[in-house]
């Protein structure tokens, strides 16, 4: 299994690519709805790319109160 | 369908309903494109029913409140019912509020009932305060085995082995009480009767018919008014199917409707404009020669439609199109926002209607609803029947603040009769939106009376909830409106919030704090961001205990400056 770590660092990697924004402007720490002012709907599209990435099935409500990359890879990581 | 006349509450009409249609399939939950649940009427009845008869055995009884914080699925609905079987009031509690907002509203309902989905209970035992103020008695669903529950306990094993008593209630009794959004930290929980639902109900199927066979797709919020009416009192007093996804996810959505052959579905505008925009690149796609074929399939349904649907023909002239769509799609609605007449006529012209109305949970949700008699993009239809709307104090264009009477108008804002003094004058319900009624009985919404936004998703914005965020400025004194509301534009598209700024010792903004305002602005999420500032270099007008009086702000502003002396952020 990846390290926390690596899985944040694929995360970013992922939604850099996903919603095309240079990889080195997104952080752990971000807020992603304010740092690529995106709507729920478009979270949610994230989380189906990160779904056939990681191949495990996220559920909506993971999404619920999450709103950082760091706190979205925890939640990630304890499905892997 | 049911005569709805013939009932006095909620409890009786549903039980009516349960009854007439024993056989029919009532609920679907489809998890993505997993079907988890499939009930009949019969079954819905035999899984509430004993529900009903545990929560009476627990003291739940007339009158007693029972919230629910549910994402939509077939155990809301349930659960519901068992709360009007046994004459008690139901508080829907959003699932996307924060976990503290959902608290405080729990509170402020005085529920001694909760019913929630494990996952969301999880995150609100651990909330702060949730220990004080905790209803006597969690209902959690879905908890995994071996789960910790904490004194809470399992809806499925929550059972009852009696019948269970039914407890009937007059028209005039409180069935729910329901939040409005964008609360501004003063909780505003409408109280809504058994008639206004039941009133709204007839007039709803009277102009949009369910009927057995016929399948709904839930997706907005079951805790909102639109779906709570159309997701669920609706089908279940017509012999309908509601059809429940668990997600939210376009694809999937897509999906159900070619597999469960939806009839009726509600959207947000937002997620309109994904449906046509996603429409919109894949005929950009097709080869030139299918493009233009297309384009006058287009036209020609256009004209073939022009007086009313007729959606056999639509059908067969744009097969696959609607074959997209699972081939029986009636119409869809939209509702929360304003949607755009462009949006609307797109999907008309491929002979989908969008059923555009206008509504707010404190007219018990819809107020008037586009007909299609004929189809019209540039209104939000007629009132319903038996709803009367008049426009107070007209312009000379006629346009004025739109009042609402009728028996679908709640009966009051909980615990706040200030507030509903304010908003229920001499029987009208005043909605702070502006509009004027034109010679066929449209109304045409041109604006807000009050300082409040609408995002495409839905969410009510009141400036004074995002001033927090600008706490600290360096700056004399700051207050944030919504554009419209300053300078009306007579329309409802495109809302801004403006922040007005007076700058320590007068004069103009310095560098630093105009870029203290973009950083913060940043802080804020996307549609909760002022599109831009006013600098203003007079005292704001205050109270004799400091606070802003920001209608008098808002009238000196108007006088003295222009929507175009604002600085674009």
């Amino acid at each position: 299994m990846p390290t926390l770590d690596a899985t944040i660092e694929e995360i970013l990697n992922l939604a850099a690519e996903h919603f095309h924004v240079p990889r080195e402007s997104l952080q752990p720490g971000d807020d992603f709805f304010q740092k690529l002012g995106i709507n729920s709907l478009q979270a949610l599209g994230l989380l189906t790319r990160l779904e056939q990435h990681f191949g495990i099935e996220l559920p909506d409500y993971e999404l619920q109160g999450v709103s950082d990359f760091r706190t979205l890879a925890e939640r990630i990581q304890s499905r892997l | 369908m049911l005569d709805l006349r013939q009932y006095n509450c909620l409890g009786e009409a549903l039980r009516a309903g349960l009854a007439r249609w024993p056989g029919e399939t009532c609920l679907i939950e489809s998890d993505r494109d997993r079907e988890k649940a499939r009930l009949t009427y019969r079954q819905f009845r035999e899984a509430a029913l004993p529900l009903a008869r545990a929560l009476q055995e627990a003291g739940f009884q007339k009158d007693s409140r029972a919230a629910i914080l549910m994402t939509n699925q077939s155990k809301w609905l349930i659960s519901a019912y068992a709360v009007f079987y046994s004459g008690g009031v139901l508080v829907p509690l959003d699932y996307k509020l924060p976990f503290a907002e959902q608290l405080q509203l729990l509170a402020h309902s005085r529920a001694e009932v909760l019913i929630v989905e494990y996952h969301i209970w999880r995150a609100l035992a651990q909330s702060e305060g949730f220990g004080e103020r905790k209803p006597r008695l969690v209902l959690v669903t879905e908890a995994p085995v071996g789960a910790a529950l904490e004194g809470a306990r399992r809806w499925e094993e929550f059972r009852g082995n009696r019948h269970p008593i039914f407890v009937p209630r007059r028209r005039e009794d409180p069935a729910c009480i329901v939040y409005s959004s964008g609360t501004g930290g003063r909780p505003k929980g409408c109280v809504l009767t058994h008639e206004n639902y039941l009133e709204q109900c007839r007039a709803l199927t009277a102009l949009f018919p369910f009927a057995p066979g016929m399948r709904y797709l839930s997706i907005l919020p079951t805790n909102h008014a639109i779906d709570f009416m159309v997701g669920f009192i609706g089908p279940f007093t017509c012999g309908a199917t509601v059809v429940h996804l668990r997600t939210l996810r376009p694809e999937y959505i897509r999906d159900a409707f070619r597999k469960y052959k939806i009839s009726y579905m509600t959207v947000v505008p937002m997620l309109l404009k994904i449906l046509e925009r996603g429409l919109r690149e894949r005929f950009a796609e097709l080869p030139r020669g299918r493009r233009q074929m297309l384009g006058a399939l287009i036209s020609m349904n256009r004209l073939v439609t022009r007086r009313r649907p007729r959606l056999k023909m639509s059908r067969a002239l744009l097969r696959q199109v609607h074959e997209g769509f699972g081939g029986e799609l009636r119409a869809l609605f939209v509702g929360g926002a304003f949607t755009e007449a462009s949006t609307l006529q797109f999907f008309y012209d491929l002979g989908i209607p969008v059923g555009n109305g206008y509504g707010c949970t404190e007219a018990g949700t819809v107020i008037t609803l586009n007909d299609f008699k004929p189809f019209r993009a540039d209104t939000v239809g007629r009132p319903l029947p038996g709803v009367e709307v008049r426009i107070a104090d007209p312009d000379a264009e006629g346009v004025g603040e739109v009042a609402v009477r009728g028996k679908t108008v709640m009966s009051h804002y909980l615990d706040d009769p200030e507030m509903t003094a304010e908003t229920i004058v001499d029987g009208w319900l005043m909605t702070g939106d502006l509009g004027r009624l034109d010679a066929k009985g449209h109304l045409q919404l041109l604006g807000r009376k009050k300082n409040m936004i609408v995002t495409e998703e839905g969410k009510n914005i009141y400036p004074e909830d995002i001033e927090a965020v600008f706490e600290g400025l360096a700056a004399k004194e700051f207050c944030v409106f919504a554009a419209n509301y300053l300078w009306p534009a007579l329309t409802m598209i495109g809302e801004q919030l403006v922040l007005v700024v007076h700058p320590e010792g007068g004069g103009a903004l310095s560098e630093e704090v105009a870029a203290d305002i973009a950083e913060r602005n940043r802080r804020l999420l996307n549609y909760k961001r002022i599109s831009g500032y006013l600098v203003w270099d007079r005292d704001f007008p205050r109270t004799a205990s400091m606070k802003i009086k920001r209608m008098e702000l808002a009238e000196q502003i108007r006088q003295a400056a222009s929507r175009d002396q604002m600085v674009t952020l």
